[in-house]
């Protein structure tokens, strides 16, 4: 028999999506680099809600900021705040063609950049260089090939 | 009485999930808070990242891998002109060591005169950087050696250039290594020519310290080389620091602040050093560092004529 969904494709992603924030990069690209969490979790809260909520986007932003080393909490409050929003949308958002969609989540990777820099500044932080602001257009040529592959391994059939 | 309901009334959903969303913001922003002002949860921090290292250990993979078949990729003309580069190089340090280990001897004769606490050798620990991106507005690299080769909290890290920072955290198998370019970051430093004394902060930028309340009268000069002082016990002294650049009023305008270009490799790098073994002199030899006062205190002069005054005196 076939299963519709195969269940490694989540965990496998998001594991990844952790290792693509941290291989190094050369200097001239780091800014580029895209917030491939945040695109994996945009696609989990659209796709499976049941599995990957408010609590789940909370606790994978904490291990981020584990990983990454950044402050504890800031990317946890970020993913979550990008997992409510979709959350709301998500009905309206899984009926827009692909096209569409992307300019949303390009639009919600701008807002979490607007977030990361308002805590940034209320705690006193350095600021991300103004050339970050480019990872967010990048995430959002990102979405359809990164849609399209997520969907291909999760609904493939098997055998 | 409308007919419709309208958009007002809100579903039991969508309060539920306005609250959840208020309790994880909650959450964070207490862990932020309590993450900034550091304390306890520092520690249950680096617990956690114990559990973290093999993410980070798959991450540097790639590069590593990369390097091992450049390694095995390199051509023979390659390897024969790095040869040729690495003898010449070798040559000239050989010649510049003799000369240092003439001073160093008289040096150490010269503070066995001044009966002043010898300082101790010179002995470090080669550690490899593991090559991994952390979150670009904070200064710290990860070192590919922790608490089980012996890298402790505290220690001192440079490079061939000069200081790149201090060990903050780590675990059995990796250190985390606060830069001096971190804006949590301070150095006392002393100006090699003129022995001022200042503090050299982070900005939280590779290439670029920052020196502050620099007395206007102060002998401060673009150029200066920046060494560590060895006050404050953390940083033994005569370490370069890095060169001053720029020198200009601060905002208050009683005092100067200056832009220091780090003397160490910051960005990029493979390996690094780390000071083992450094304790910090006994209080009796506290002075001992601040060059002007201790230097005209110096007994008859010594018996051989010095062609060179010692290098960590900076006496004029």
């Amino acid at each position: 028999m076939s299963r519709a969904r195969n269940g490694w494709v989540l965990p496998v992603s998001l594991l990844l999506a952790l290792l693509l924030g941290l291989v190094p990069l050369p200097a001239i690209l780091q800014p580029l680099r895209p917030y491939w969490l945040a695109l994996v979790l945009a696609y989990w809260v659209l796709e499976e809600p049941e599995k990957i909520g408010l609590g789940a986007a909370f606790l994978l932003g904490l291990v981020a900021d584990l990983v990454f080393g950044g402050l504890l909490g800031e990317q946890a409050m970020r993913l979550t705040i990008l997992a409510f929003i979709l959350d709301r949308f998500r009905a309206r958002m899984r009926f827009f063609p692909l096209s569409q969609q992307a300019l949303a989540i390009g639009g919600l990777l701008l807002n979490d950049r607007v977030v990361g820099a308002v805590i940034h500044l209320v705690l006193g932080a350095p600021q991300y260089p103004w050339t970050f602001w480019w990872a967010a257009l990048l995430g959002l040529l990102l979405w359809a090939p990164l849609h399209l592959v997520l969907d291909a391994l999760r609904l493939r059939r098997r055998g | 009485m409308p007919p419709y309901a309208g958009p007002s009334a809100a579903r039991p959903g969508d309060v539920a999930g306005v609250l959840r969303l208020l309790v994880y913001l909650v959450l964070a922003v207490v862990l932020m808070v309590l993450d900034h002002r550091g304390g306890w949860l520092r520690a249950v921090r680096a617990q956690a990242e114990v559990a973290v290292q093999p993410l980070w250990w798959l991450a540097g993979l790639p590069s590593r891998a990369g390097l091992a078949l450049r390694e095995d990729a390199v051509t023979r003309t390659q390897l024969m002109r790095d040869n040729k580069l690495l003898r010449n190089a070798l040559l000239v340090s050989g010649a510049r060591n003799a000369r240092l280990q003439a001073a160093a001897a008289e040096n150490a004769r010269l503070r066995g005169l001044l009966a002043s606490a010898e300082r101790g050798r010179l002995d470090v620990q080669l550690a490899a950087i593991l090559d991994i991106d952390l979150d670009p507005t904070r200064q710290r690299l990860v070192l590919d050696a922790g608490s089980g080769d012996g890298v402790r909290i505290g220690q001192v890290v440079i490079d061939a250039g000069g200081l790149m920072g201090q060990v903050i955290a780590t675990t059995p198998t990796t250190a985390t290594v606060l830069l001096i370019t971190d804006p949590d970051h301070a150095v006392p430093a002393v100006v090699a020519r003129s022995g001022v004394r200042l503090m050299v902060y982070g900005g939280g930028r590779t290439d670029a310290l920052h020196a502050a309340d620099v007395p206007l009268s102060a002998d401060v000069r673009k150029g200066d080389v920046l060494l560590t002082s060895g006050m404050g016990e953390r940083f033994p002294p005569g370490f370069t620091i890095g060169t001053v650049q720029a020198l200009r009023p601060d905002d208050s305008r009683a005092f100067l602040e200056g832009d220091v270009s780090p003397a160490a490799q910051l960005d990029r790098g493979r390996d690094v050093l780390l000071l083992r073994g450094y304790k910090p002199p006994p209080a009796p030899a506290a002075r001992a560092p601040a060059p002007a006062a201790g230097m005209p205190a110096v007994p008859p002069p010594a018996q051989a004529a010095s062609p060179q005054p010692p290098p960590a005196g900076g006496a004029r």
